[in-house]
């Protein structure tokens, strides 16, 4: 027994021990995989082309191959068979978990769109263009896993196309994933248009943030005409959405997520008036996005009175900028989501 | 093109026909070449865009003002709407009456008005649950009026809140919630499934007080109701019309907007009820039988649960606004084309299958007594002209009629059951010997008011709803019921149909003509 001890305690003392036989012997290891990759490509080297890419002979200019990404990156494949099987399954377990483990929201409105649901004969509901007020990367998840399945199975996501196009896995993992397709933020293209007009005219409903990107201080932006603009040209309603609480969970910025509760509210569809152009369209669908922001503070008819009286306050805060600015959101932020989970996780009881 | 309702003559050829029996159903052959079927017409087309409808209503009413035009800031606004009774079953959301409010309530928020209360006309009924609230108001209109305290249901029973707006010609009284009464315009939300419903039904018995509907609500006002579904033949409603006119001259200004809803009742898995038997595919027998042996395996408080979480896929075929009276004879116009089916001549006997549910037990147990209101009440008032079965012929009913109540919803009937038809099942004697006890009852008062119990004199109003019924039948069978319900209720049970049609026998001969209604969809003979 005491022998057996004595060869543990000796065996310990033997070990290299502290960071700096640690960091040697990573280095060794590092070492010999180099070596190996080396062994490994020697003899593609030694062969050189049309093993390893040519050099251009001096002087000649070789022409660019055409761009892939950004938004000529086609998406084409993610509607094949095999992708609509894989992205059903990622959105029906992962997606499903994660969006109810970090965003929990609470989704309302839905009757509203009961009538657009409603088909004879159990056919497809026509497609609809949702257009979402927009904080953070998971609005996508929340959103997906928000909207009815009749509308989910065949849905498109339009995604920035300078972020999520912009490297081939992004761009890969984006149109599987969610099915996204790629969206020129500063100028929408023909291309992207009739790309769109197709997809809708396919039976595919859409997501588009008509903000254009993340709201970059918590406070909502301007809506742009992308979303009016193709509803007025392929007669899908908008269905405008108000999310609330997703900045606070992983706003633009964050560096890690805090789950929390969210909430989503569908609003009534909109369709444009005979006597509308686009600018007027978008307009009304920054009020409706508003009112549905008015309704999550407040209630319904609150939110309804307000708005008849041009009160609803306005998603783009406050116009001074700087301190008040923030500091108007965290009043906002008492009433919203984001407030309810705070109050709800108190420690010790409101003693006044 | 839906098709319209027919009578079909049943011969050796015809398949065994549908029966409700509670929550069940069976198949039942009737004699060949004396029995006939009456199928009610097929569900009407529904309207496309209803909210559209339901705004161009309100902007364009019958006889009155726009809805905008009556609407002013510092004013009072009351809307009131049908409670849990209607639909049945309950209809898919959005309510129409949501759909109504939110409408009216939109055109108030532009109009600035800020008094607005939002009260439940329930008459002598339960109490509304949330749940049931949120089902038929949606969340947005509960989230936003519930806390506040401008959400509530009336109380026919708080003497504080009632107000009598005077007396019609007849000496009846017309006492009203006193919220509506004082209010600058009150608007009333109506889902209409059946002719009796609506009109001046709507406001002056929703929000009435006991003694208000104790003037109509008696034995013989009900047996004077030739039929409930058909106004113009009807004392219940000539008393209820009167005191309309009183309320037009002396009450507060009504918008009334009326919704008429087809007869599409049931969703997969159940379609199959409302098919014409000779059309169920495999797929439909296959549900049958399916659906009807596990049914039958399932214990009661089970079967009520699955029957009860249906909800309709109704269509609404008809929107109309304003003034009552004009208002609702569109409405009629609108119901009696889902519902009317001509026959003719009477029959010595009817039949008919008891559905698990009745106005007065939504979400809740269809006891002996409301078998009874169900059968001879509603089902039998299925006419216009005559009643389908001749003066002393037979009702044959087929129900479990267990003794099972529901004791928050229906206390006093449970002691209407023990206690009462134990003495008596003559509505004139019961109303007389017993109504008063029953409805000034402290406890079954408290109840009312406070849980979600009946009136306590409700079970005398669901037992006179069959009085004409009960005077008209020679005898009333119930096929497969409790024997000792059946009794107590004073029919006479039988095991099997031939059992039933061998018992009817004594009262109309060896060879009688019969009816049967085929329910569901809903449907009024036009007795020629």
């Amino acid at each position: 027994m005491v022998g057996r001890t004595t060869r543990t305690y000796i065996r310990r003392a033997q070990r290299p021990h502290g960071t700096s036989a640690t960091i040697a012997t990573a280095q060794r290891a590092a070492g010999a995989v180099e070596g190996a990759v080396r062994t490994v490509a020697k003899p593609l080297a030694k062969y050189g082309f049309p093993y390893r890419r040519p050099a251009a002979p001096r002087g000649v200019v070789v022409p660019r191959e055409p761009d892939t990404l950004g938004g000529a990156y086609d998406t084409e494949w993610a509607r094949r068979p095999v992708a609509r099987a894989v992205r059903g399954f990622i959105l029906e377990a992962p997606m499903r978990v994660a969006v109810k483990t970090i965003a929990s929201p609470t989704v309302s409105g839905l009757d509203r769109l009961s009538d657009l649901l409603r088909t004879d004969d159990g056919e497809r509901p026509a497609p609809v263009i949702f257009a979402p007020n927009h904080h953070s990367h998971i609005d996508t998840g929340v959103m997906i896993r928000s909207i009815p399945a009749a509308w989910r199975r065949e849905l498109i996501v339009g995604a920035a196309a300078d972020y999520f196009f912009d490297a081939r896995w992004k761009a890969a993992l984006s149109a599987l994933a969610l099915n996204a397709i790629p969206i020129d933020r500063e100028a929408t293209s023909r291309s992207t248009f009739d790309r769109l007009r197709d997809l809708i005219a396919d039976g595919h409903s859409l997501i588009i943030y008509p903000e254009g990107g993340r709201s970059p201080d918590g406070w909502g932006q301007d809506f742009k005409g992308g979303a009016a603009y193709l509803s007025m040209r392929t007669g899908a309603p908008i269905i405008p959405v108000h999310i609330d609480g997703t900045g606070e969970i992983f706003g633009k910025g964050a560096s890690k997520l805090s789950p929390g509760r969210t909430s989503v509210v569908f609003g009534t569809p909109l369709t444009v008036d005979d006597a509308e152009n686009t600018r007027r369209f978008n307009e009304r669908i920054e009020a409706a996005v508003t009112r549905l922001g008015d309704e999550t503070l407040t209630d319904w008819w609150t939110a309804t009175r307000n708005a008849a009286q041009g009160r609803s306050p306005s998603l783009s805060g406050p116009d001074h900028n700087g301190w008040r600015r923030q500091w108007t959101l965290g009043e906002k932020r008492r009433l919203s989501t984001a407030g309810i989970r705070r109050r709800r996780s108190r420690r010790w009881p409101d003693l006044g | 093109m839906p098709r319209p309702g027919f009578v079909l003559d049943v011969d050796r050829s015809t398949p065994p026909t549908l029966f409700w029996r509670g929550e069940g159903f069976s198949l039942e052959r009737l004699p060949a070449d004396r029995s006939r079927i009456i199928y009610p017409p097929e569900p009407l087309a529904g309207l496309d865009n209803l909210d559209g409808h339901i705004r161009d209503a309100l902007l364009n009413p019958l006889d009155m003002d726009p809805l905008p035009e009556l609407l002013k800031p510092d004013m009072k606004l009351t809307i009131c709407f049908d409670d849990a009774s209607l639909s049945l079953p309950k209809m898919q959301r959005p309510d129409n009456r949501q759909r109504i409010i939110e409408a009216v309530l939109d055109m108030a928020a532009e109009a600035g008005v800020d008094d607005v209360h939002i009260i439940a006309a329930l008459g002598l009924h339960r109490r509304m649950h949330e749940y049931e609230l949120r089902h038929v108001l949606g969340d947005r209109i509960v989230d936003a009026f519930l806390p506040k305290g401008y959400l509530y249901q009336h109380d026919a029973e708080d003497p504080d809140n009632l107000a009598v707006i005077g007396h019609t010609d007849e000496g009846e009284i017309l006492e009203i919630n006193k919220r509506a009464a004082e209010s600058d315009l009150v608007v009333y939300a109506n889902v209409n499934q059946v002719a009796m419903d609506g009109g001046w039904k709507s406001l002056t018995t929703g929000l009435a007080s006991y003694r208000c509907l104790s003037v109509h609500h008696n034995p013989a006002s009900l047996q004077n109701t030739r039929s409930l579904m058909d106004r113009h033949h009807s004392a219940l409603h000539k008393s209820i019309w009167r005191m309309g006119k009183l309320l037009r001259d002396s009450g507060p200004k009504v918008f009334q907007v009326e919704t008429t809803i087809n007869t599409e009742a049931f969703p997969a898995p159940f379609e199959f009820l409302a098919k014409r038997e000779w059309e169920w595919t495999a797929k439909d027998r296959s549900l049958f039988l399916a659906s009807s042996k596990s049914l039958n395996k399932l214990p009661n408080r089970t079967k009520r649960k699955i029957f009860h979480n249906i909800e309709a896929p109704y269509r609404t075929t008809s929107v109309h606004a304003g003034f009552t009276e004009t208002v609702h004879e569109k409405t009629l116009e609108n119901v009696y084309k889902q519902h009317i089916v001509e026959v003719e001549g009477q029959t010595d006997i009817l039949t008919m299958g008891i559905p698990f549910i009745s106005p007065y037990n939504p979400e809740s147990i269809m006891n002996p007594i409301l078998v009874m209101c169900m059968g001879l009440g509603y089902l039998f008032n299925m006419y216009r002209g005559k009643p389908l079965v001749r003066e002393g012929g037979v009702v044959i009913m087929t129900h479990p009629t267990y003794e099972e109540f529901h004791p928050v919803h229906h206390p006093s009937y449970i002691d209407f059951f023990d206690e009462v038809l134990a003495d008596t099942t003559d509505p004139a004697e019961m109303s007389t010997k017993w109504e008063k006890k029953y409805a000034e009852d402290e406890w079954y008062r408290h109840l009312y008011r406070t849980s979600y119990a009946y009136h306590g004199v409700h079970p005398f109003y669901a037992w006179y709803w069959g009085a004409h019924g009960q005077q008209h039948a020679g005898k009333v069978i119930i096929v497969g019921g409790y024997a000792a319900a059946v009794r107590k209720l004073g029919f006479t049970p039988a095991s099997t149909m031939n059992d039933a049609l061998e018992i009817a026998s004594d009262t109309v001969g060896r060879s009688p003509t019969i009816s049967h209604l085929h329910v569901p969809g809903v449907l009024v003979a036009d007795v020629k």
